[in-house]
Formats: C-alpha cells, structure tokens, sequence
C-alpha cells in the first residue's frame, strides 16, 4: 500500500493481531485508500468485473457438482440434469452461461476506458500488463467452458480453435496432440477442459490480486490523466466508491437479469442444443460473440500461419501498447486527433466482430457483382475484414507517430481544476 | 456524474448486444407468424393446448421420435400438461401414473438377470422408439428423427419454424426441382435447394427437402376438449407442447425474473440515493 497507513488499533486483541498479522490495517487501508475524486462511471467496470468474477466461480462450483465430463453423459447432464431436474439449475446455468458473456461485456469496456484515459502509461505499465494477462486467461476459460456442454457448437468449436494451434511450425502439432489428449477432439480433450475450466477463473484471481495490488502502488488514474497532487484531490475510497461502484454493480445486474430471466438463450448458438455428433459438421461454425473480432482476422488472411500469427499479434498489440504511445498527455480529452482515430479503431472493432458473424463470401452490397482479388470478391465480408484489420493494426502506428508529432489540448494544472471551473478547459468528449 | 450519463451508458452496453451476431443467410421461406401464449415477459404454457400437443406426440410423433430428456413425472411438474396442484409431487399424479403405465421400458429383472420389458413408471424417462440409432436410421430410409426434447431451441426460429416445417412439409414442389424418392419438399425447412434443381438458377426455390412424410392431416388427432382438429391445430399445439417439453421452468423462470426486477429496480433506486446524499458535498 502506497499511502501512509491510518489505521490505529483500538482493542488489545487488535493490537495484538496488528503485532503478528496486519489484516485488519490490510483492510482498512483499502477501504481508506486515497482515490481521485473526479472517476466517472466508466472507472466503475473495476468493481463490476470483480462481482463477475465471483459469480462466476460461485455458480461453477455449484454446477460442477452435478456436471459429467464424458462425452456421453455431459450433454445430458447439462440439459436433462442441470436445466431440469437439479432444483434452481437452469438459474445457475442462466447466470453462469450468460454470465461469461456480461463478462466480456465488462472487461471490454474496462479496456476501452483505459485505453481513452491512457491508464497504461507511466507509471501503470505492469498495472496494464497484468489486465491482459487476465484478458487472455478469460478468453481461454471461456472458450474451455463453452466446450462443456458438449453440443454441436462447443465440439467443432474446439476442433477448429485446437486446430488453429496446430499451424504453428515445430511445437504445433505436439502441443494439440497434448491439448486433445490424443490424436482428435474426444472424451480426453472435455476431460481436461473441464480440469482447466476449474482452473483457470482460480489463476485469474490470483492475477486479479497482483492487479489490485499494481492499483494500489500508484494510485487510480483519472479522467484528466493528471497526477494526484494533494489531499485535496481524492477521497476515501469507502464509502465514496463503495457506494458509487455499487450503484453501478446494480444497473449491470438489472441489464445481466434481463439475459438470465428473459433471454437465456439469445447469446447462444441454436446448434449447441444439438448433441456433439463428429460426423456432422454444422453449417456454420462461429465462435461466442466476445471471440467474434479475432475470429474476423483470421479468416480475413488467406495463409493459415500467418492468419494465426495476426490473431495472436491483435492481442499482442494491447500489451505493446504502454511502448508504442509516446505521448506524454495521457488523458484523450485532451488529444482531439488520437480520440478521433480511437473512436474510428472501436468502429473497425465492431465491423470485424459483425464480419466474424458471418459467411466470408457474403455481400455486403446485395446485388452487386464485384471482381474477385486474393480469393475474394472485392463486395464480401472478408474485404471488409481485411480493411478493418489493417485499420485495427495501422491505428497503433498511427498513435506511435501521434505521440511524437501531435498537439495535445492544454492539460489542467491539477485533476480538481475541470472540476472547480468546467469552463476553464476544453469540454470533455465522454 | 448526471443520471443521463448512466442512462447513456446503459444504452451503450445495450448496443452492444444489439449490434451482435447476425446468423448466415439462409434459403427459407418466412416463417408462419403464430401468437403464443408463452411469448413475452408474462407468458405462461396454455395447459389445454399442452394436452392437444401431448395427445398428438403421442399418437402421431412418438412412434419415430423420442423425447428422452423428459421423464413422465415431469408432465405433472407445475407449468406441465398434466399439473394438478393435488398433486405438489408429480410421481402422484393419476393422470402421469396411466400415461406412463402405457409404455413398456426395458430393465433387468431383479431375481433372474434376464432382459424384461416392464410397464414405465411416472419415474421414468420417456422411451426411445427404436433400440439403437443404427436401428432409427434403418427404419427411416438413413435419416435419424431427431431427439424431440430440445428441438425447438435446436432450430433457428424455435416454435413457429417447427409449427412452419410440419405444416409446409409436403408442399407440392415447384416447376424444375426434382425430389428424390423418401424426400419431401418443405418451403421453411432451412436448407439448400441447388442440387435438385434444373430450372432458371434465378428462380432458385426457397426451402429444403425433408425426410419426413407429412405427418399431419385434418382430423388426424381426436382431441379430448372437442377443439376441432385442423391440420394447424395440431401443428400449433404440437409446438406448443415441444416448446414445453424445451423450456419446462420457463413460467418459473419468468417468474422469479418478475420479483428480481422489482428488487433490482428498487435496491438500485436506493444505493442511487445514499450516492447523492454521500457524495452531496463534494465537488467531482
């Protein structure tokens, strides 16, 4: 903890403890800990990710008493078991399937604010570091867990995803041969998801911690990107956040029942109530929504290597990207230019993950005869990947030389100023 | 922070959703458009037309599909065709007793080890008509019928495509398409017509071929309530029971989603108000 601890022992038995382990001055120092005043509700996705995290881990464990991880009795166990017979199972299945989707929800939106607010820069970098890494650890325990219920979706999805692996040269082929657990997607490969589905979310809170704790050592940025300066400019965390956070914890939860109670199916794929069948190939093989982006540019490269390596380097970017923004301005209302190409980049986001959705020879002018170049008419959805995903890369070079030659906006003298006198700067664009 | 900037967020979020995945195209007709009494926020499973569609199941359906993630206790389970609240425990139900008892499900004898076919009890899930799916396909020309359980969530469009599908199965196929013996044209089946068809490739006909023969016909179902029985009554209440047989806890579900709502509406009124009264004196 960075701030000077205020915690005073008041009993002997907390003076006591203090003395052998400081729990107690843990804990009050989190909740007094010292938070800028001015965090909007785009900061509150910190405290609305941790909920999700939780329930997460609560309702799996739950729905892993009841689950059998075979390739003959999953499906069944899920649909016949947990949706109809367990008492409240289709609740914990509701929330727990629809859950990993508020979830990306969630954390996309907690990257785009750190990216608009420069929360990446110095001296945030490993703070940012260790997002990703639990970025990539969702992604992986999300896609393990779709694979459980063992439908038509979740096994060809698995086929596809671990075949992907297999483009790597040399260490490819051995390490989806391990990843199968023997030489095709079968009883041994949902053996050990399931193993690594109940993993994982466990390392994710672990990586959660050590991310708190890079919070904690400098301090939360803000919406003007200005350093803290005085005690004047932030507030105790409890119950000024706590209660914020927790406002916005409830409108999140409203909008997730929505999906739990009402729509507990329309995030998912009619093809996964089919059971797993490896000699019929769905029609359409698509990832969940959260994937959609990524899938998008690895369909839009003809070569497979190649499409592979362009998908890990999509991700790779966000780590990149603390060394790639030279800027020293970090918040974008203040950087006009680098927002306009932000808002652009969440533009060619959307466009990949809508083209992620569908067919890659589907026109996206209806009627019109187009030629053909690199495999494709020019009118298909995978030029208009190829487009969005050569923007989605070029906007990192275009924020490299932002960062060297742009004209930032006046930045305020301290994070309180736009506060006092909201005339005094330039109008937010949030 | 204005109430409009979170209005405006939630909106977003929203978006989000919204602006998700489209499915593929596909070559079918429009599906029929029916009114069900499960749809919305409110809907609830008329128990009537769950009886209809029950009755057509089994007289009609079961002989080739199975249904075999719904026990027969669970016809009785509230929500279900044959609910009785005399009955809280549905195994008790009399009506569920001699459906099940209608069937005979196959099991070892205690004494001797021997294979024995023994009457169902209202415990059991519903048989499969055939033994094995070698034996399904063999029996229906290599097209195995499919499980009926979770067809309705297994199939684009849910009720109103199975409701479609049953009623445009059999549709005299249009000029040019030729149909293969044990196949039938079915407009709103989603499939691809390209290779049985000779004709103007512009003129290409909606719709796909489907190994089931009509299945139902006008006055095919005797119903028990005198409801007339057009070939659309029973296919609206066959969907209607498969809807059932699908989604048994969804008037639970909607339910409890009902007093949810209320709570979150409620609770997070209150934490909005402890936010303004907390962060009333401060500047931010």
């Amino acid at each position: 903890m960075s701030h000077p601890s205020t915690y005073e022992p008041k009993t002997g038995i907390e003076r006591w403890l203090d003395s052998r382990l400081p729990i107690v001055r843990f804990s009050a120092d989190i909740l007094s800990f010292p938070t800028p005043r001015n965090l909007n509700y785009w900061y509150t996705f910190g405290g609305i990710l941790s909920f999700c995290l939780v329930v997460q881990i609560v309702t799996g464990i739950v729905l892993a008493m009841h689950y059998d991880p075979s390739g003959t009795g999953a499906f069944l166990s899920v649909e016949r078991g947990i949706m109809r017979d367990v008492n409240y199972g289709w609740l914990i299945r509701g929330i727990h399937a629809n859950g990993a989707s508020m979830f990306f929800v969630a954390v996309y939106l907690h990257i785009l604010r750190g990216i608009y607010y420069g929360s990446y820069k110095a001296p945030r970098e490993v703070l940012w570091l260790l997002g990703c890494v639990i970025y990539v650890l969702m992604m992986a325990t999300a896609f393990m867990g779709y694979v459980l219920p063992w439908g038509q979706m979740s096994f060809w999805g698995a086929k596809v995803i671990t075949n992907l692996i297999g483009a790597l040269p040399l260490v490819g082929k051995p390490i989806t041969t391990l990843l199968w657990g023997g030489f095709s997607v079968d009883d041994p490969t949902l053996n050990r998801f399931f193993s690594l589905h109940y993993l994982l979310p466990f390392v994710i809170a672990a990586v959660v911690a050590l991310h708190v704790w890079a919070l904690h050592v400098p301090g939360n940025n803000n919406p003007t990107g200005v350093n803290v300066k005085s005690d004047t400019d932030t507030v105790a965390f409890h119950p000024y956040y706590t209660v914020k956070d927790g406002f916005a914890i409830t409108l999140f939860m409203i909008m997730f029942a929505v999906f739990v109670f009402y729509l507990p199916d329309a995030l998912g794929k009619a093809d996964n109530a089919i059971p797993a069948n490896p000699l019929v190939t769905p029609a359409h093989i698509v990832p969940e929504w959260y994937l959609l982006p990524f899938y998008a540019i690895l369909r839009a490269i003809p070569d497979k290597l190649i499409g592979v390596l362009a998908l890990g380097g999509s991700i790779g970017m966000l780590f990149a990207l603390p060394w790639i923004d030279r800027s020293h301005v970090k918040s974008m209302r203040y950087r006009p230019t680098a927002r306009m190409y932000f808002f652009i980049w969440i533009v060619a986001v959307a466009f990949l993950g809508w083209c992620g959705s569908q067919e890659p020879d589907g026109k996206l002018i209806p009627g019109l005869e187009s030629f053909n170049l690199i495999d494709y008419p020019i009118n298909s959805v995978t030029w208009l990947s190829r487009f969005s995903a050569l923007y989605y890369f070029g906007y990192f070079v275009i924020v490299f030389f932002l960062g060297l030659y742009e004209k930032p906006l006046p930045v305020p003298d301290s994070l309180y100023t736009p506060v006092l006198k909201p005339s005094a700067v330039a109008a937010p664009a949030e | 922070m204005t109430l409009n900037k979170v209005l405006s967020l939630a909106a977003l979020v929203g978006a989000v959703f919204l602006a998700g995945p489209v499915m593929a195209e596909s070559s079918q007709a429009p599906l029929k458009d029916v009114h069900w009494s499960f749809e919305g926020p409110f809907g609830h499973y008329d128990q009537e037309q769950l009886q209809r569609g029950y009755k057509v199941y089994r007289e009609v359906c079961s002989s080739c599909h199975a249904m075999n993630q719904v026990a027969f206790r669970n016809l009785g389970d509230p929500g279900g065709p044959f609910f009785d609240p005399k009955y809280p425990n549905s195994n008790d139900n009399p009506k569920v007793k001699s459906i099940a008892a209608d069937y005979k499900v196959s099991d070892i004898d205690g004494d001797s080890g021997d294979v024995i076919k023994r009457p169902a009890t209202s415990a059991d899930y519903f048989p499969s008509p055939y033994a094995n799916s070698a034996a399904a396909a063999a029996a229906n020309g290599g097209a195995i019928p499919p499980d009926m359980s979770l067809l309705v969530k297994a199939r684009e469009g849910g009720a109103a495509y199975i409701y479609s599908v049953v009623t445009g199965d059999g549709t005299a196929p249009p000029a040019g398409a030729t149909i293969p013996p044990g196949k039938y044209y079915d407009p709103y089946k989603s499939g691809d017509m390209s290779a049985n068809f000779h004709g103007d490739p512009s003129k290409m006909p909606v719709g796909g071929l489907i190994a089931m023969p009509p299945p139902l016909a006008d006055n095919k179902v005797a119903f028990d309530d005198g409801t007339k029985s057009t070939i659309n009554q029973e296919a609206r209440d066959v969907a209607a029971f498969m809807q059932w047989a699908a989604d048994p806890k969804m008037e639970e579900r909607k339910q409890t989603g009902l007093a949810v709502m209320i709570f979150l509406v409620l609770f997070s009124g209150l934490l909005y108000a402890s936010y303004r009264r907390i962060w009333r004196d401060v500047g931010h």
